[in-house]
């Protein structure tokens, strides 16, 4: 019975069907696994209060959110030299993110689950997200203005939001002239310095020229000190308002509105409040700068900078990668050349990624853009402007990796063409330019959209060759913004990619920055998988099309 | 022009009209867009090449030799002053000084020989000179002149540079660290015969032999708070050594060891910690019989001795520590320098080679841990005096017999790389035996670094094996039921969502191997464990057991879906693995199965492992592997099989003697593309690993691939350093690795299809 089943093969075949459905086990659970951790963070969690008293100590009270839960049998509890009584089967400890790190010192603690002697989840558990410190964790005593008490006890709650509110729009206001008005003076300044430098080494800074440039710098100075002015008065109005609170061990701790995101409390909020929360915080995950060392806040100068660095690639891959596949499907005699472009293509998509970024930064960077600043711009030496890494230099060394996708994608297209198209275009007195510009180029178009949505879906996940020739953990300023000339090529950026890497491995404080970086895999997840699916579609879509044709 | 499609038969209709102007612009935009789409296609080919040959271009100068070049040559400037007892030159290598015997010092300009400066060391009156030592090139040019009454004077020459008008001007000039007045070292007045400094921030240390006797001085500087001048305690002791035969003292750096040489080639070592009672340590002879020493010097840093005999070889002796912990001197190298007595060994100042100059006026310089000869040249016909190689080591100064001075300017600025130093095991001072080592920066200055690619190699290799070790199987096993078993509706959303999975970004599943997948495994190593066992036998009594099902259910299933039914079977086997894994492992090892192989095995665990990498890139690479075998078995002719099944085979047996064969080449090269892309993913590994690099076979070490050496080194390498060019090395290595495998994938598959096409 045995051997004749075994002899009949069928047995292998189901161990190679089960070799399939482990990868899509596989696929499945780590886009679910980022899904539901990255999807989970925004989320208002319940604050709960613990009575907690571990053995032969006083009790004290712990307030926080649960995180996380581990479940340990007693032997290994036993072996890591936990004190276990004989009856116990398992020991139970919850991670709790405690926050206060400014009182207490740490963000997260574990506690045994045996020595929580009562939980509750009071309603005016109060949660504050602020700018330094990390959350905090605890009541709301009175709200204070100018140093005077100006609410407390119930009343305080609905005045603290108000005030929060305000203190918002004043910061917004504030980041505003910092980073607009004020940036965009350093920056005229600066570009007046580079000029004046200029003029000196080609000999022609003359008493007009330096007048000129006094002039020009005086005006600057004068909108400087009135944006310096304003920014005062601001700040005065700002650092008015503060509340108290007090926290899990019942001191009290003042915290100023300055520093504060915003205040809410979870256990008191209905299911459409939660929505509302968890709407806001998306919406300030995407459109926000990042807060404590990236491990808070938004991410937006990774999606923008990473939007930029391939819309940027996709204008340099995309017509040199036509080119080639046209070259392939429609010029060459199929020999000897293109087997070896063919040969070429496929080890420009086997290269190692980082290869590329060791030969941007030493081809790119130095030599290339060593010597444009040589050339181009001899007045910011010895700062170097495209001699260092920046988004020109890894737009180009990306688009050089994902060639090969858009090569491969557009011969495709091209070789699905029935030559019966071509035959007649040409067979109509057009020449073979035209025939390709007019009739086949139009007809692969989706191919190459195909192509180009691949190479945007590699390079946006893409890490280690941008790690060398040109994103940052944190640029100061997006390469795109109101100062001439609007797009800076030269400027460092940063990336979703790197993000993750940077937060969570370089980060200080990896257990309180992981959500957010499953946050940002998921979103690039999503990018990822969303343009690869649009990629198969749009393929699928064509075949379609063209078997039609044929038929 | 052959590569220009000549295919006529789709020349177009406008080639037989003739024109006018307009047909005319037709024509040459039709030609332009011809050659512009050439040079388009061909541009992939120089992409590539281009990579490479830059890639070369930066590695290349690591391997050329160092060249010297005369640039001048002058008679010795007041050559009257006396014998050369010492050449230097300053860091710009525009002052160079020669200390005579006569305790004359003469400053002059090192190109021209232009005199800047002639001044006496102070000696007081009624002694004179009778030896002389240099404390060492780093030690801030101190040198010491041992006198005829027992006392010794320490002179140091220093340079002052200043910028009047812009242009750098160097002024040289003596100084005394230790006060003008001399340092008593025997109070019996006998002459110092032998002497030798080492001047330290706060003490120092003087050592000379005089009427047959060493003895040994320590001055230590003690700054109290309030005092401005620093009280100085002085320990006195003499040597319990015969000393009639020594001929050379060195002290090294910390002032912790002595070395004694004789001339007939005895080396002492005598630990001098404790200033007060000296401790002889070792005495061996250190050349070969019937040879004499003829030069000795530190090598840069002083833990190992540079020691020049008259058959002209140069051996390198180091402290070395054994398994007992005990030091003891020991040959680690040697360099047959010449076929005459070396004469001089004038070590670099920045790193560890060496200048040699021998009887015959032949330079050699050295890099000791490559164990290169970077420069041999005869430099002077007569025999040479002295000699002395700038800070930089890129001027050389040699005085010859005849009373001349050569200036010779060296280009020698990678000798610390070699084939031997990158690929083999060096021994590096202060290692007890010789190793692979990759260790490229360190926060001490004199630190040597550590250039060898043999540890990063193996660390790519070996992650790579334990990736292939997970992806081979399910990538092949999986290609393998899509292509040929799988309904082609299931088929359909099957091969688009693994290759989605090649899709996710590394820098994802790294995070994830990292930072989740790491700590699951460490907490339930035997859970993953009894997975890779308990699932298979599960998948097979299924399926055993699937055959008895009722004849009415079976047939409402139709075939190829085996994969989608399987799923709850792999699931809940796994739920079982783990969960039947805790009590297993607390019965059977007592605790955990990390504690009873570190116990047991002595197998410690990282948490980031070759596991973790294995599984995480494994992960990464089953997409490739699946997607090209899978085109390759898919594509098998039909007719292949259909003739196969219709002699009798069964599926199976078609699939292991048709199919597998025929599309074998295509498996190949896609076992190749996948090896390819394990070899050279940085992000995984870079996340999941400790990044060290260490040769550890355990599958629970860390590792250090070449890739991930790349990302975490180059953003912080100086621009053409040696570092710099080594970590291009590695991607040249890395390069050329999946250039040859990718290469012979891309030539199988093209073969194959051709093959396909004639069957």
């Amino acid at each position: 019975m045995m051997t004749s089943w075994f002899k009949s093969g069928a047995p292998w075949i189901w161990l190679n069907a089960a070799a399939v459905s482990t990868c899509l086990i596989m696929v499945v659970g780590v886009l679910g696994l980022v899904a539901v951790r990255g999807v989970g963070h925004f989320w208002p969690h319940q604050v709960t209060r613990f009575s907690y008293q571990e053995e032969g100590k006083q009790p004290r009270t712990i307030i926080g959110e649960k995180v996380d839960t581990s479940i340990t049998p007693a032997a290994m509890a036993k072996a890591t030299g936990f004190k276990m009584a004989d009856d116990e089967e398992t020991l139970v400890q919850y991670l709790i993110k405690t926050g206060n790190r400014d009182v207490t010192g740490a963000d997260f603690l574990w506690i045994q689950a045996r020595n929580v002697k009562e939980h509750s989840d009071p309603v005016n558990m109060m949660v504050v997200e602020r700018r330094e410190w990390g959350n905090f964790y605890g009541q709301l005593l009175e709200v204070k203005e100018g140093g005077k008490m100006i609410a407390s006890g119930d009343q305080a709650w609905p005045v603290l939001q108000a005030k929060i509110t305000d203190a918002l729009g004043v910061y917004k206001e504030i980041a505003h002239l910092e980073k607009k008005e004020i940036g965009a003076i350093n920056y005229a300044l600066e570009r007046l310095r580079l000029k004046q430098r200029k003029l000196e080494l080609q000999n022609r800074l003359d008493d007009a020229a330096k007048q000129q440039i006094a002039e020009e710098k005086a005006g600057f100075e004068v909108e400087y000190k009135q944006y310096q002015t304003q920014l005062a008065d601001l700040y005065q109005k700002m650092r008015r308002n503060s509340m108290v609170a007090k926290t899990e061990s019942g001191s009290t701790l003042e915290i100023p509105l300055t520093k504060v995101v915003r205040a809410f409390q979870p256990n008191a909020m209905s299911l459409s409040d939660k929505l509302i929360h968890y709407g806001a915080k998306v919406w300030e995950f995407l459109t926000d700068d990042p807060r404590e060392a990236n491990t808070e806040g938004g991410i937006f100068p990774a999606i923008f900078g990473t939007v930029m660095m391939v819309m940027l690639m996709s204008v340099f891959v995309t017509p040199f990668g036509v080119i080639a596949a046209v070259y392939l499907r429609e010029y060459a005699k199929q020999g000897f050349t293109t087997r070896l472009i063919r040969i070429a293509v496929n080890n420009l998509a086997g290269v190692p990624s980082v290869v590329y970024g060791v030969f941007g930064l030493g081809f790119f960077v130095y030599i290339l853009g060593g010597n444009i600043d040589r050339l181009f711009f001899p007045e910011s030496a010895p700062a170097p402007v495209y001699g260092t890494p920046g988004l020109l230099w890894a737009s180009i060394t990306l688009a050089l990796l994902t060639l090969p996708v858009v090569i491969v994608s557009t011969e495709e297209g091209l070789a699905r063409i029935p030559s019966s198209i071509r035959e007649g275009s040409l067979a109509l007195g057009a020449t073979k330019l035209e025939t390709l510009w007019l009739t086949v180029l139009p007809m692969a178009s989706p191919a190459m959209m195909t192509g180009l949505i691949l190479a945007v879906a590699r390079a946006a996940g893409e890490v280690a060759p941008l790690m060398l020739v040109g994103v940052v953990k944190l640029a100061p300023a997006l390469p795109l913004d109101g100062n001439f000339p609007f797009l800076h090529l030269d400027r460092k950026f940063m990336h979703l990619g790197f993000h993750i890497y940077d937060v969570g491995f370089q980060s200080p404080n990896v257990e309180a920055a992981r959500p957010l970086v499953y946050a940002t895999a998921l979103l690039l997840v999503l990018v990822i998988v969303g343009l690869n699916l649009a990629a198969i579609l749009i393929r699928n879509n064509l075949r379609e099309k063209y078997r039609a044709l044929e038929g | 022009m052959s590569e220009i499609n000549k295919q006529t038969k789709y020349s177009s209709a406008i080639n037989q009209t003739s024109g006018g102007v307009h047909e005319r612009w037709r024509l040459i935009k039709d030609i332009m867009a011809r050659y512009g789409v050439i040079a388009g296609g061909l541009g992939v080919i120089f992409a590539i090449v281009l990579i490479f040959f830059y890639l070369l271009y930066v590695v290349y100068p690591l391997f050329i030799p160092a060249t010297a070049e005369s640039i001048s040559r002058y008679a010795v400037p007041e050559q009257a002053l006396g014998k050369t007892v010492l050449l230097a030159v300053e860091e710009q290598n525009e002052v160079a000084v020669r200390f005579t015997d006569t305790g004359q010092v003469s400053f002059f300009a090192a190109a021209t020989g232009k005199i800047i400066l002639t001044e006496a060391v102070k000696i007081p009156e009624g002694s004179h000179i009778v030896s002389f030592a240099q404390g060492s090139p780093n030690n801030e040019g101190a040198v010491i002149y041992g006198l005829s009454d027992g006392k010794a004077v320490i002179v140091k020459h220093q340079y002052k540079i200043t910028y009047p008008g812009n242009v750098r001007l160097i002024t040289p000039s003596l100084a005394y660290p230790m006060g003008e007045a001399p340092l008593v070292i025997d109070e019996s007045g006998a002459p110092l015969e032998k002497i030798a400094v080492k001047i330290g921030d706060d003490a120092s240390t003087i050592v000379a032999k005089s009427a047959g006797k060493i003895r040994l001085s320590h001055i230590e500087k003690e700054k109290s708070l309030f005092a401005d001048e620093a009280a100085l305690t002085r320990t006195d002791s003499v040597l319990d050594y015969s000393a009639a035969d020594v001929t050379g003292l060195l002290i090294d750096k910390d002032e912790h060891n002595l070395y004694l040489l004789s001339d007939a080639g005895r080396l002492g070592l005598v630990d001098i910690a404790d200033k007060s009672a000296p401790v002889l340590i070792q005495e061996q002879n250190v050349v070969d019989a019937g040879q004499k020493i003829t030069s000795v010097a530190f090598l840069n840093g002083d833990l190992s001795l540079m020691i020049g005999d008259s058959s002209g070889l140069v051996t390198q002796w180091s402290k070395v520590r054994d398994k007992l912990n005990r030091f003891s001197m020991q040959k680690i190298r040697s360099f047959k320098v010449s076929d005459t007595a070396v004469i001089s060994i004038n070590p670099e100042q920045r790193r560890k080679g060496f200048m040699t100059l021998d009887a015959d006026g032949t330079l050699g310089i050295y890099h000791s841990t490559s164990e290169r000869e970077m420069i041999k040249e005869h430099v002077a016909n007569l025999h040479p005096v002295a000699a002395a190689i700038s800070p930089r080591a890129n001027v050389v100064l040699i005085q010859s017999d005849d009373g001349k001075l050569s200036f010779w300017k060296v280009d020698n600025e990678h000798p610390e790389v070699s084939l031997r130093s990158l690929w083999q095991e060096v021994w590096y001072e202060s290692y007890p035996k010789p190793d692979y080592i990759w260790q490229s920066s360190s926060a001490n200055s004199d630190f040597e670094p550590k250039y060898s690619l043999t540890p990063l190699v193996f660390g790519t290799l070996k992650a790579a094996f334990y990736a292939m070790l997970v992806a081979m199987p399910l990538a092949l096993m999986g290609a393998i039921y899509t292509a040929y078993f799988m309904t082609s509706r299931m088929r359909q959303y099957v091969k688009p969502t693994i290759e989605l999975m090649g899709a996710l970004p590394t820098v994802i599943l790294g995070f994830l191997a990292g930072l989740w997948l790491a700590p699951i495994i460490e907490e339930y190593l035997a859970g993953l464990f009894a997975l890779f066992m308990l699932v298979p036998v599960a998948v097979m009594l299924f399926a055993f057991a699937w055959q008895y099902l009722p004849k009415a259910i079976l047939q409402k299933i139709p075939e190829g879906w085996e994969a989608a039914i399987l799923i709850p079977v792999i699931l809940l086997s796994s739920w079982f693995a783990f969960s039947v894994s805790v009590p297993f492992e607390a019965m059977v090892f007592h605790g955990t199965l990390r504690d009873w192989f570190k116990t047991e095995w002595g197998i410690g665990y990282d948490q980031r492992n070759a596991l973790v990498v294995g599984i995480a890139m494994g992960f990464a690479v089953i997409p490739s592997i699946f997607s090209i075998a899978e085109d390759a078995i898919f594509s098998v002719p039909k007719h292949l099989t259909v003739g196969s099944l219709a002699l009798g085979a069964t599926p199976w047996q078609t699939m292991i003697k048709v199919v597998l064969l025929t599309a074998s080449p295509g498996i190949f090269s896609a076992v190749m593309i996948g090896l390819g892309r394990a070899v050279g993913e940085t992000m995984i590994v870079l996340m999941a690993t400790g990044n060290t690099p260490v040769m550890d076979l355990s599958v629970f070490q860390g590792l250090r691939t070449l890739a991930a050496n790349i990302a975490v080194e180059m953003p912080e390498s100086e621009v053409d350093s040696t570092h710099y060019r080594v970590l291009f090395l590695a991607a040249l290595v890395l390069f050329m690795f999946t250039f040859v495998f990718n290469t012979l994938a891309e030539i199988i598959r093209q073969r194959l299809r051709e093959k396909y096409s004639s069957l």
